[in-house]
This record gives C-alpha cells, structure tokens and sequence, in this order.
C-alpha cells in the first residue's frame, strides 16, 4: 500500500478530484494548507504599506492505494492539476505499513 | 413645537448611534484575528459607559450654562435634572426641540467620539484602563469642548464654527489618540512581524455604516428638517465620494493598485473633513474639499512613520488630520447664502477673519486635548495600568481579556 500525497493549486480542486475518482480511487482526504516552494510568496499593500505574504494557499489531497495502481493515480493527477505554470504543487509517494478500517477492523488492503 | 424638525432630529439620533457600531467594525476588520472582539467590545462598551455617564455629568457640563462664552457647563443639569419633556432650558438655541431629545441627539455624539481612540490604541489596552480612561475622558476633555463650540462657549463667542464636530469630535478625537499612543507606545512586534487586517469585508460594511449614518450627524446637526439640513446631507454624500477618488488617484500614482482598503479609508477622510462645513458650505466647495481630504489624509499616513508613532489603524491621519483640514477649509470655503449665521469665508470675499478664528480654535482643542489626555493617560498607566502585559498581547486580547475568539473553527 502507498499513500499518494498532492499538494496543488486550489482552484485545481474540483478537476484533481474528478480525476481520482475517474481513476478509481474509493476515498480521499483534503485539507486547506499553506506553504511556499519555488512561486514563494506575494505582496500585499494596506494603506501604502507593503505586507510581504510568505505562504501561498494550496490544497492538499492524501490518498491511500495499492501498489499497483500508483502510477495510473500519479499521472491523473498530474494531468489535472497541471496549468504549466510556477506553483502546480508536487505529489509525492510514501509506503503505508498498515491500514485499519475503524468500523469493521478490516486490515491492509480489504481497508483501502 | 415643529413636528417636522422633532421628526428628523428623532431620526438622526438613531442614524448616529449606528455609527458606533458601524466604527467598531471598520477598525475590527482591520486589526489581527485574535484582536477582533476586543475592539469590538471597547466600541461596544463605549455605548454603555458613556450614555450613563452622559446623563449623569457629560450632558450638564457639555450644555449648561449655555452662551455664556465660556469653558465648563457646570452641574446644574447633572442627571437630567429640570429636564423634562416640558422643559425649555436649550429652546432659544434649539429651535424649540424637546430638551431630552436634544441632548439624546448630542449623546450619540459623545458616545462615538472616545470611541475614536480605539483605532489607534488597538491590539494593546487593558481594558480597565481602557474604561477609566473614555470615562474621565468624556468628562474632562469631550463635554468642555463641546461647550466651547457646541453649547456657546468661549470658541462659538470667538466667532469659529463647527458645524458637526471638526473640532469637538474629531481633532478633540484625534489630538488625545497622539496623547494616548506617546504613553502606551507600540505594539509588540510592531516593524517586525506583519500585522495586516485580518477580514477587510468588515471594515467596508463598517464604512458603508458609518456613512449612512453621519448623514444623521451632520445633517441632524442642523437640528430641523430645513434646507440646510438638505445641503448638509448633499454635502455628506458628495465630500467622501470625490475624497475616495483623491485617495484612489494618490494610492494608484504611489502605487500599482487601487484598494479596497482605500476606496474605505477615502471616504471616511471626507466624512470627517466636510462634518465642520456640512451646513455652511455650496456644492462645489463640498466637492473641493473632499478631494483634497483624500490627497491630504492619505500623504498625512507618512506622519505615523516620521514621529516612530504605532497609530494602528491610522486616526491621526484620518481623523486629526482630516479635521484639522476641514476646520480651517470652512475659513475659506465658509457660505453665507448656505446658512446665514456664518459670514463668508476667504474665498467667497469675507476677508480672513473667519479663518483666523477657525486656526486658533483648530489650535486650542489640538493644545487641550493633547495635554489633557496625556495627563489622565499617563495617571492611568502609573495606577491601574493601561497596557495589557506581554503574554497577554501574544496571546490576543479575545482570549485573554474576554475568554472568547471571534472565530472557532472545530
């Protein structure tokens, strides 16, 4: 099992979603977060003073798969968060050494 | 009695005791998160404080002794004592409005005006200090200036005007906001860490607020459904919106953007600089007047940077500099044919008498308020204290002064 995580842009969140599910995913967990990369931060101006912003807002989706099917759900994401443009965000892919589903006590994959 | 004047005057107290609220949230949006409430509550409870207080003391020293040219109203009408729906004490300088009414129209007045304070001192008052200090402030330094200029005192005697309150609410506002900031200094942080406001949609429907209802102050002001009170309204509407367009036209030639935050902050710098001239000035010279406002209100901003000052949410800009601008426009601007009670100003041939007597009353309630507040503040903070301690401003004052945050998420 791998957990898939995306950090992307927000506006890119309705798109990414749809193309999870359209890869199958059964679930998914998202949150608001903030943090920069290389597109850094902006400026902000309040009554002619500057604020600098250091942390842009993005989302970030977390899923978890089977092995197997990582690299059709990396590149569906890929696909629709991408607009070519400084900030897309980056996925990565860690391993997941167990997995319980809290309601029945399934364990490792039957809980994905 | 003229049901008509009762009528307006009726409704342009309820129109002015909105803009405290209306106040509150204009600097609310404006200060941290964690600060939100607590500016809130120090508006808030000016409503509460100063309305008792007003009835018990302010209203008396504001309004006795009425025309005498004097400094202090003395207590003879000290809890609405011999006032009466019957009672005829302000009649001859009210046109006949029943005396509760009047000095319920002038309550709304001394309720938003140590509210002013607040925007200065945000992020950063005890709130005890806090209460002590509007209280004694209403009390020492509001009412006696009120009577100097609003109930016949030594200003009116003098000959200098104030329609609305350029001098008696806001360079008298303004004057003891620098008095109370060189006591309590700035915010922890301040220079260091960003403090940007936190939710500005509150502070443009607090503008929008405050606009509607300083149509009441300052056409209300006229104290009668007349044409003055007519043209003191055109001219509530026009000033700030020609002062809007200074501040825009200043902020996009300094800057690359017009804000949100500007277009706000414009027409709450034209709502004060008009407030001395609203019944004494024509159309054009509103206009002129506004638009200037916004130029001027906007390069005052540089004043807080050069005198080291933490004026929070800009007053001193705003407010003592935009009153101190429309009082002495009104010495030049000042129309007899608008309201026959004031000669003309400069500019319209009546020579510079008027704008004389404008500086040197702009002057004395700049001199008094300053020295006056800095005094009480001072007393203030070397007794019960007037600023909150390190942990609490880390904190926020919601949490820790009042045990609640605006906004809970989970």
């Amino acid at each position: 099992m791998k957990k898939i995580t995306a950090v992307v842009k927000p506006f890119r969140v309705d798109e990414v979603k749809e193309a999870l599910k359209g890869a199958g995913v059964a679930g998914m967990t998202v949150s608001e977060v903030q943090g920069f990369g290389r597109q850094a931060g902006h400026t902000e101006v309040y009554r002619g003073a500057e604020y600098t912003v250091d942390f842009v807002p993005k989302v970030k989706f977390e899923v978890i798969v089977d092995d197997a099917e990582v690299q059709g759900i990396v590149d569906a994401i890929v696909t629709s968060a991408k607009t070519g443009k400084i900030g897309d965000g980056k996925i990565w892919v860690t391993s997941v050494d167990e997995l319980i589903r809290i309601r029945t006590g399934e364990l490792g994959t039957d809980a994905i | 009695m003229d049901s008509g004047n009762i009528a307006w005057v009726l409704i342009s107290t309820a129109l002015v005791l909105f803009m405290t609220p209306g106040l509150a949230f204009f600097y609310g949006g404006m200060v941290r998160s964690k600060n939100f409430l607590a500016m809130l509550m120090q508006n808030y409870f000016a409503m509460g404080l100063l309305a008792v207080l007003w009835v018990l003391f302010g209203a008396s020293i504001a309004f006795g002794n009425l025309g005498d040219g004097g400094w202090f109203g003395g207590f003879d009408f000290a809890g609405f004592q011999d006032i009466t729906i019957n009672s005829k004490q302000f009649a001859a300088f009210t046109g006949g409005i029943p005396d509760p009414l009047f000095l319920a129209f002038q309550m709304t007045f001394a309720i938003i005006t140590p509210a002013l304070i607040t925007g200065a001192t945000a992020d950063r008052l005890k709130f005890a200090g806090y209460a002590v200090l509007i209280g004694v402030w209403l009390l020492v330094v509001y009412s006696p200036v009120a009577h100097w200029a609003f109930g016949g005192g030594w200003i009116a005697e003098m000959g200098a005007f104030d329609f609305a309150g350029g001098l008696v609410v806001h360079i008298n506002a303004g004057a003891a906001a620098l008095a109370v900031l060189l006591v309590i200094g700035a915010r922890k942080g301040h220079g260091k860490e960003p403090m940007a406001p936190h939710a500005l949609p509150w502070t443009l429907l607090g503008t929008g607020i405050l606009w509607f209802g300083w149509i009441g102050f300052n056409a209300g002001s006229a104290l009668a459904a007349n044409a003055i009170a007519a043209q003191a309204l055109l001219n509530t509407i026009i000033a700030p919106a020609a002062a809007m367009l200074g501040w825009l036209l200043v902020e996009k030639l300094k800057g690359k953007h017009v804000t949100t935050l500007g277009a706000a902050s414009g027409a709450v710098a034209g709502m004060v600089a008009i407030t001395p001239c609203a019944g004494f000035v024509g159309t054009g010279p509103s206009l002129i007047i506004g638009f200037l406002a916004g130029i001027i209100c906007y390069l005052a901003l540089f004043i807080k940077e050069a005198a080291k000052l933490d004026d929070a949410l800009d007053v001193i800009a705003v407010h003592l500099v935009g009153g101190i601008f429309g009082s002495i426009a009104l010495g030049l601007f000042a129309d007899s044919a608008v309201n026959e009670i004031i000669p003309d100003g400069l500019f319209l041939g009546g020579g510079s008498d008027l704008l004389v007597d404008q500086i040197v009353a702009v002057a004395a309630v700049f001199a008094f308020a300053l020295v006056a507040t800095y005094i009480i503040a001072k007393a203030i903070d070397m007794t019960i204290g007037l600023r909150v301690d390190e942990e609490t401003e880390d904190i926020g004052l919601d949490q820790a002064l009042h045990a609640e945050t605006a906004y809970n998420n989970l």
